[in-house]
């Protein structure tokens, strides 16, 4: 069937955040079925961080990309498997991998402003006439003016489509309709968003990205991932099919996942939700990856981990700076005179 | 009696070594900068002529013309030139410091094996700049307690990543990774680089985990990375400790660390700001320790041990 929009789910991928990167391949396995018999049309896997992600400083995972990979793969018979890649964090090896392992698109994500980082990764799946697509991260950080720039780079470089990321959740729509829309006139290949929830507005976000002119747009079952979660799935199909838009998952299919599948792996701690961290989160345009990792930092060094994001907002931090929480907060607790960071128990 | 030097591709890399060398080398005399462009066109070999220093133009025809004066010859060209031209410095005698990702010879972090592999080699590579801030590191931490797995996290400014740095970037990675491992003395590793736009553009700096027996004297290994940073900063003066190691268990992490912890140490480093700006610590780090090692060959040729000779002093 054709659809107006193509849906991304990151259950697998960006809800590994949320469970610090622990579901194990038994559990990608019965997701990625229950979505692909759901009908979705790209299922994503991989480190939340993606391939390579795990390490001390984003968390190890309870797998191998090899082993997820193994997991998932043949129970996937109609959606388009993806996975995700950080350069500098992960290399040509593990597209490598995913490529032979049957991955049938590759992300490749990028500070909004970095994007010739990717050049050589593009080529490589170009190489391969693999499905790529370019992810801006932190896209609110730029003007509409310098996505485009990079965007332009990424397309340029052999990217069949390129997202606006608000990889922060820190977007109101009117900065989201901006960047999609100035994207979706200039660019020759696809635009897509991605919202998070931290302000509360990954659906709403997600919509106005849609209007705008977004092709393709992701989200998570039960609205899992970084920070307050992303744009949650089951009700973005239920909102575009009342707004009109036609779109192939099965809206039932799509609730029971959530709901019969996914929600049993989870507990209260693992489960996104706005609160006050999150919405820090948003407020200040912090990765939302950094949400977790922040608190564990707040608690040992007796912190407010609000204290922390917003001081991480005024330094300008990018994705793959979760090393600078530890690095504030020891100093922070420094200054307060309080537990001191040599502390060592 | 100083070495005769050279200096292969005056690019940003190069010049900002031109002016170390002129400014503080002790035991190295710059005789010429060599490129491969007309003077006109090469902002680093004017800056060669303006600072007194003679230049070449024909890149490996001016190094043969001109072999007759130098030794040692700093290579700041790219992996791919450094692979062509190391067999015919090797021919004509000369000793090199590579700067580029070509790595022929063996990686060299001055304070780490600079002693054992400058003896031993007469081709040495200076593995990359978030090497040569976290290698020293690494090592501090195992010659205390053994380190299973080393991971660093280098961050720099956009602004100081270069064109080559953008296109290859899995290079990095991948080559800081086996430093680690290989010189730092880490049973596994893992690098990763992230650049940063903010501005005013930030300092170099760099986390490196150290993943150690639970048993670990911690304290030892405090002293054992104070005393490593200041041997470092003996060669790079804007090198610094930033956090002192501090030790995160099974209670700070979201994953199983068995009879493990982890050994978290940062570093910044600023450049001098001879040429490049003084946040470029990453470039800085790299003509420093390359001026280091050329220094400590000019030191064993002065104690009689032929470069790349068996020594075992």
């Amino acid at each position: 069937m054709t659809s107006d929009v193509r849906l991304v789910d990151m259950t697998l991928r960006d809800g590994m955040h949320a469970v610090d990167h622990q579901f194990t391949p038994d559990q990608m396995r019965e997701v990625a079925g229950a979505l692909d018999e759901a009908g979705m049309d790209v299922i994503e896997m991989s480190h939340g961080d993606g391939m390579g992600g795990s390490s001390i400083n984003y968390g190890f995972a309870a797998a191998s990309t090899a082993d997820y990979l193994e997991a998932v793969t043949d129970v996937i018979s109609n959606a388009k498997l993806s996975v995700l890649l950080l350069p500098g964090i992960g290399t040509v090896e593990q597209l490598e991998l995913a490529v032979e392992q049957g991955a049938d698109v590759c992300r490749i994500a990028t500070h909004v402003t970095e994007a010739d980082v990717s050049q050589e990764h593009f080529e490589y799946l170009e190489a391969l006439g693999l499905e790529a697509t370019g992810l801006l991260m932190l896209s609110h950080m730029a003007p509409p003016e310098t996505v485009l720039e990079q965007a332009k780079l990424m397309e340029s470089y052999g990217a069949d489509y390129v997202y606006v990321m608000d990889s922060a959740g820190a977007m109101l729509p009117q900065d989201v309709r901006d960047r999609v829309e100035l994207l979706a006139e200039e660019l020759d290949c696809g635009v897509g968003f991605h919202a998070h929830n931290n302000l509360g507005l990954g659906i709403g976000n997600t919509l106005a990205g849609i209007e705008a002119g977004a092709e393709t747009v992701d989200g998570c079952l039960r609205g899992l991932g970084a920070g307050a979660g992303n744009a949650q799935m089951e009700v973005l199909v239920g909102v575009l099919q009342k707004a009109g838009y036609e779109v192939s998952p099965d809206f039932f299919g799509v609730m029971d996942a959530a709901e019969d599948i996914l929600l049993p792996m989870l507990t209260p701690e693992t489960m996104p939700e706005v609160d006050n961290d999150t919405l820090l989160l948003g407020y200040a345009g912090v990765y939302s990856s950094f949400l977790r990792h922040t608190r564990r930092v707040a608690k040992r060094f007796d912190l407010d981990p609000r204290d922390i994001l917003v001081e991480l907002g005024e330094m300008g931090v990018v994705g793959g700076q979760e090393d600078m929480i530890t690095d504030v907060a020891a100093h922070m607790a420094e200054r307060a005179g309080g537990r001191p960071a040599e502390a060592d128990d | 009696m100083p070495l005769d030097a050279a200096i292969v591709g005056p690019g940003n890399i190069g010049t900002d070594l031109m002016y170390k060398i002129l400014d503080r080398g002790e035991q190295i005399d710059l005789k010429r900068m060599i490129g491969i462009f007309p003077v006109e066109e090469s902002p680093g070999l004017q800056a060669a002529v303006e600072a007194g220093v003679d230049v070449g133009t024909e890149g490996l025809d001016s190094v043969r013309k001109y072999a007759d004066e130098f030794d040692i010859v700093f290579e700041a060209t790219s992996a791919k030139v450094h692979l062509a031209n190391a067999p015919v410095y090797e021919e004509l005698g000369l000793f090199a410091i590579d700067l580029t990702p070509a790595a022929v010879g063996p990686y060299c972090v001055p304070v780490v094996n600079g002693d054992a592999v400058l003896d031993a080699a007469d081709n040495v590579n200076m593995v990359t700049c978030g090497g040569q801030a976290t290698i020293p590191i690494v090592h501090a931490v195992d010659r205390i307690a053994p380190v299973e797995y080393a991971e660093i996290v280098a961050t720099i400014a956009s602004k100081s990543a270069g064109p080559g740095t953008r296109q290859n970037i899995d290079e990095f990675t991948q080559t800081t990774a086996a430093g680690l491992r290989e010189v730092g003395g880490a049973d596994r590793s893992k690098a990763i680089i992230v650049l940063n736009p903010a501005e005013p553009p930030i300092m170099m700096r760099n986390t490196i985990y150290t993943q150690v027996p639970d048993t670990a004297d911690i304290d030892a290994v405090r002293d054992s990375v104070a005393d490593v940073e200041a041997q470092v900063q003996a060669y790079v003066p804007g090198y610094r400790v930033t956090l002192d190691p501090i030790v995160k268990d099974q209670s700070d992490v979201g994953f199983d660390l068995g009879d493990t912890v982890i050994v978290t140490t940062m570093i910044e480093v600023e450049g001098e700001g001879q040429y490049l700006e003084p946040y470029a610590g990453n470039l800085d780090i790299m003509t420093s320790a390359a001026l280091a090692a050329g220094e400590r060959v000019a030191e064993g040729l002065a104690a009689g041990v032929p470069a790349g000779g068996a020594s075992d002093d």
